[in-house]
């Protein structure tokens, strides 16, 4: 399919750059975005009916964001952007895609996702209670809709988010009850040496904590959760237990949970790029060359669905992305352009494992999660179901878990629960978490309408 | 029942293929009193057992095929006492129903030639139909019901076969490609990729879409093609579609298929078929099939139209020329039984297949009529 | 059942009203639908398996946990829909074959 575009799927940071660098260069993209707006989830815009500054929005990164809304609006007269459109499926034709009820097939020459990441999960007992949120979604509902999940929230996980949105809500004027983290301090010392790379990046993080301190929210590290309370169907409570081994108590309306990212391959999957483990980030991903080249010739991938180093390395990696669909598909590229890219993102690839290793995904807590805990929040799979898949049905991997007990099965297709579910299926069989696998991609992406028709 | 051999790769019989039918063939052989090596590539009941639609259907199939499938049904209503589990069986009743006056017909000729088999079929109007499933729609005319019909979890059936057979005393060995099958003065010899070598004076070949180069291998090959069902889910509703509704249309793209499973998805296929490949493994789900499904879907139950599809699946399905299975002895080679290739509706037969092969290869006899399923058909 | 989320800025833009469970309901334009019942009440959904109610997760259409029935049966994604005046949506009924 020569003669057909270049897509770019994924309108945030890596989308936007990349799409910029193909006009540069004369090509005319089709960027698909399953949002309304441009922008991603971290330079997420608001309705345009909202008046906040960026300051109060993006804050330090203000400037990053306004340039990328910029860019992108300059864009527009020489891109096929296609926003509120849902890639859902690969046909031999193309890809599929739905917006509302209308199906497109769209054939390409080559493609670029960047599909993005979400919060990585390890469920709790409660989680599921009414005002127990992801550490995404609380950020998103102060960004994108000028609310916050409660009055009196608990924020619980690890990684940097836990204390940017926790500091976020505080400017909001909405103390949180507790940030806490499953990370020692002594763990995060130890990534500090590879994040001391991108010294203001660090510096701000220093500064969320200590404005979060002098505020008086009380911040813990190195604790284990053990539940969210709920009354009347709504939270209330969070317990865990403190470095010591003491259980603690903080009254809460709401919970902001999070233990870093995981990348959105299911696209990739669809595309059937080969995928690799990756022992940084202990998750399965596609396995891309620096460039952002995988295994099939016509499909590259950039930002934070295929690696979790940021947004400043999902600019850089789109920008590279784009310069290999041009350079394969016989443009002049200049090597210093590479060069500069491939400098830029080695310091994010230092300071990424070095936010893993502060941060690190706490995989022994699947271990110990109580049997009636609901892992599978669509289907209600609880992790006693796939402890059963694991040992009474000798299920050696999660595909098979899955078709025996059915986590992963729902609407999410596994994105909430999948990468816990894996852990308690290789802790149950006392398996490294890489011999279990990992869910299979299956269209659609997303719940495709049975009311949908294909429009040429 | 007879001990194991004191050599653990003897046995009476090895059985080449854990699907459905290999599974439940073990589990009866051991209730035969036979020792049993089942040999499976992957896990057992991973392939086209595993991915079907879940049809526990007797009507519309072929007729010399119903004493079979009568015996299928016994067994699938007697599992929890067999086997302990029921792999979600329902007795929901199975409507055909039809939107031309041509497939109306033939369903009444089929209802009045099934009698005598022992199925008894109602024939409704679609008016009849409507007020007894409401649910379908205005579109649809002559329907055939089948109260004793139902659906069953395809994931479930044949690994709880397979435990249940292992349980019984079988060796059920999982992730062992065969690679070579020869026979000797008295036994097989069966050798498999990673290094073992098995042998048995009794083989059964049940290895699905894989099973016509096997059986080539003996000199008895057969016009043959591997196809994927487009399958597909919605998400869960309260459970309000209680029989299995397909469609009996002869235009192919038109015969979809639907069931609402007791936890509240309705799960669908049919129409067209996509071509699976037996070197990669796989069939692929093409994307347009879904959308072809869609209309069809909504002419069965026009409230259908409303929900969304949670998630499509493909899966390798052998079919022989003439659309009927290969299930009995060898021609050429005593010793060496068949059972694979069941076109797309082996699902139901499984339990009666097991149980059958199992009455033959342990006995060399067996009431249930298998000549048209005789391999000698093609030589 | 008190609302869960809580209103920080913008507070100033129009108001439209919409219906949750046949109860009007205030909201203001530009609200997903998501905010526009959450900010009046405790709950989106019921989960289909245990029927305990759901408030959405990710906020981001990846959880698929925030899908809301309309009265007319049709469905919407709360999250990533913005809300419309005279919309009818509820949290405790499926309007689905329910004329059987």
């Amino acid at each position: 399919m020569a003669d057909e575009p270049v897509i770019v799927i994924g309108a945030g940071p890596a989308g936007t750059r990349a799409a910029q660098r193909l006009v540069q260069a004369g090509l005319r993209p089709v960027v698909i975005d399953e949002n309304d707006r441009q922008g991603g989830q971290i330079y997420r815009r608001q309705p345009e009916n909202f008046h906040r500054a960026p300051e109060k929005l993006y804050g330090t990164e203000a400037a990053k964001a306004s340039s990328l809304h910029t860019d992108f609006d300059l864009l527009r007269p020489h891109i096929d952007y296609r926003p509120g459109t849902t890639v859902w499926g690969v046909s031999n034709e193309g890809l599929m895609t739905v917006r509302g009820q209308d199906v497109t097939i769209v054939p390409f020459s080559r493609v670029i996702i960047t599909s993005g990441a979400t919060d990585r999960i390890m469920p709790v007992p409660g989680w599921t209670t009414p005002g127990a949120y992801s550490l995404g979604a609380a950020q998103i509902a102060l960004k994108a809709q000028a609310c916050a999940i409660g009055r009196k929230p608990v924020f619980m996980g690890t990684g940097p988010l836990l204390y940017l949105v926790a500091w976020q809500y505080l400017q909001a004027g909405v103390k949180p009850a507790a940030v806490l983290d499953t990370s020692a301090l002594s763990t995060r010392m130890r990534g500090l040496r590879r994040m001391a790379s991108r010294a203001r990046v660090v510096a701000n993080g220093v500064r969320y904590m200590a404005n979060l301190a002098r505020a008086g929210v009380r911040l813990h590290a190195g604790i284990t959760p053990r539940a969210i309370e709920g009354s009347n169907n709504q939270v209330s409570g969070v317990v865990w237990r403190d470095s010591r081994g003491k259980l603690r108590h903080a009254a809460c309306d709401a919970v902001g949970m999070g233990y870093g990212l995981r990348s959105e391959t299911q696209l990739a999957d669809l595309l059937k790029c080969e995928f690799i483990f990756d022992p940084c980030f202990t998750q399965w991903r596609p396995h891309v060359d620096r460039n952002g080249r995988t295994s099939r010739p016509d499909v590259y991938l950039a930002g934070d669905g295929v690696l979790l180093r940021g947004a400043d390395a999902a600019e850089a990696a789109g920008q590279l992305a784009a310069c290999a669909v041009l350079r394969d598909g016989g443009h002049v590229v200049a090597d210093t352009e590479f060069t500069q890219l491939h400098e830029t993102l080695t310091v994010m690839n230092r300071f990424g494992r070095g936010l893993a290793e502060a941060f690190p995904w706490p995989a022994h807590l699947a271990r110990a999660l109580p049997d009636d805990t609901v892992v599978c929040r669509c289907e209600n799979i609880t992790a006693g179901e796939i402890r059963r898949a694991a040992g009474e049905l000798d299920a050696p991997e999660m595909n098979r878990a899955k078709a025996l007990t059915r986590p992963g099965m729902g609407r999410c297709q596994g994105r909430m629960c999948g990468l816990a579910a894996a852990e308690i299926l290789a802790a149950a069989r006392n398996v490294p978490v890489r011999e279990v696998g990992r869910l299979r991609t299956a269209a659609p992406v997303k719940p495709l309408p049975l009311n949908c028709t294909v429009r040429s | 029942m007879t001990a194991y051999p004191t050599n653990r790769m003897q046995a009476d019989v090895i059985i080449v293929g854990g699907g459905f039918m290999g599974a439940a063939t073990a589990f009866f052989l051991r209730r035969q009193g036979l020792s049993v090596i089942l040999l499976e590539r992957d896990l057992v009941g991973q392939a086209a057992s595993g991915v079907n639609f879940g049809n526990v259907r007797r009507q519309s199939r072929y007729l010399g095929q119903l004493p079979l499938a009568n015996r299928s049904r016994d067994i699938w209503l007697n599992m929890p006492r067999l086997i302990g589990e029921d792999a979600e069986f329902v007795m929901s009743g199975h409507i055909l129903v039809t939107t031309s006056e041509k497939d109306g017909d033939r369903l009444e000729k089929y209802a009045v030639d099934c009698k005598p088999y022992g199925l008894d079929l109602t024939i409704m109007t679609g008016a009849q139909a409507r007020a007894k499933f409401p649910m379908v729609g205005p579109e649809i005319r002559t329907v055939s019901y089948s109260p004793l019909d139902g659906h069953a979890n395809p994931r479930l059936a044949a690994p709880a076969f397979g435990r249940a057979a292992r349980r019984a005393g079988a060796r059920v060995i999982e992730n062992t490609e065969v690679c070579a099958i020869t026979k000797s003065a008295e036994d097989f010899i069966v050798e498999t990729r990673n290094g073992q070598s098995f042998q048995a004076p009794l083989l059964q070949i049940s290895s699905g879409a894989w099973g016509r180069a096997m059986a080539a291998s003996f000199g008895e090959d057969i016009p043959f093609a591997a196809n994927g069902p487009q399958m597909g889910v919605t998400e869960p509703l309260p459970y309000r579609i209680e029989p299995v509704i397909g469609c009996a249309s002869s235009v192919p793209e038109e015969g979809v298929y639907l069931r609402q499973v007791k936890r509240g998805n309705i799960v669908f296929g049919g129409g067209l078929r996509s071509v699976a490949d037996i070197v990669t493994k796989r069939a692929p789900i093409d994307p347009l099939n879904t959308m072809r499904q869609m209309p069809h879907l909504a002419r069965l139950v026009p409230q259908m139209a409303r929900l969304r599809i949670i998630r499509t699946w493909s899966g390798v399905e052998g079919y022989v020329g003439d659309n009927l299975p290969i299930m009995g002895p060898s021609s050429r080679v005593p010793g060496l039984f068949f059972a694979f290739g069941f076109c797309g509706h082996g699902f139901q037969l499984g339990p009666g297949v097991g149980m059958t092969m199992a009455e033959l290869i342990a006995t060399g006899r067996t009431d249930i009529p298998l000549e048209p399923f005789h391999i000698k058909r093609f030589q | 059942m008190p609302a869960l989320f809580r209103r920080v800025a913008e507070k100033d833009r129009k108001t439209i009203h919409l219906f949750v469970d046949g109860h009007e309901i205030e909201a203001l334009e530009g609200d997903t639908v998501l905010v526009a019942v959450l900010t009046r009440t405790g709950r989106l959904r019921h989960n289909e398996f245990d029927n305990a109610p759901r408030a959405g997760f990710c906020l981001m259409g990846a959880c698929q946990d925030c899908w809301v029935w309309t009265e007319d049966g049709t469905q919407l994604r709360a999250c990533s829909t913005t809300a419309q005046p005279g919309m009818r949506i509820t949290t405790t009924e499926v309007p689905w074959l329910t004329n059987l």
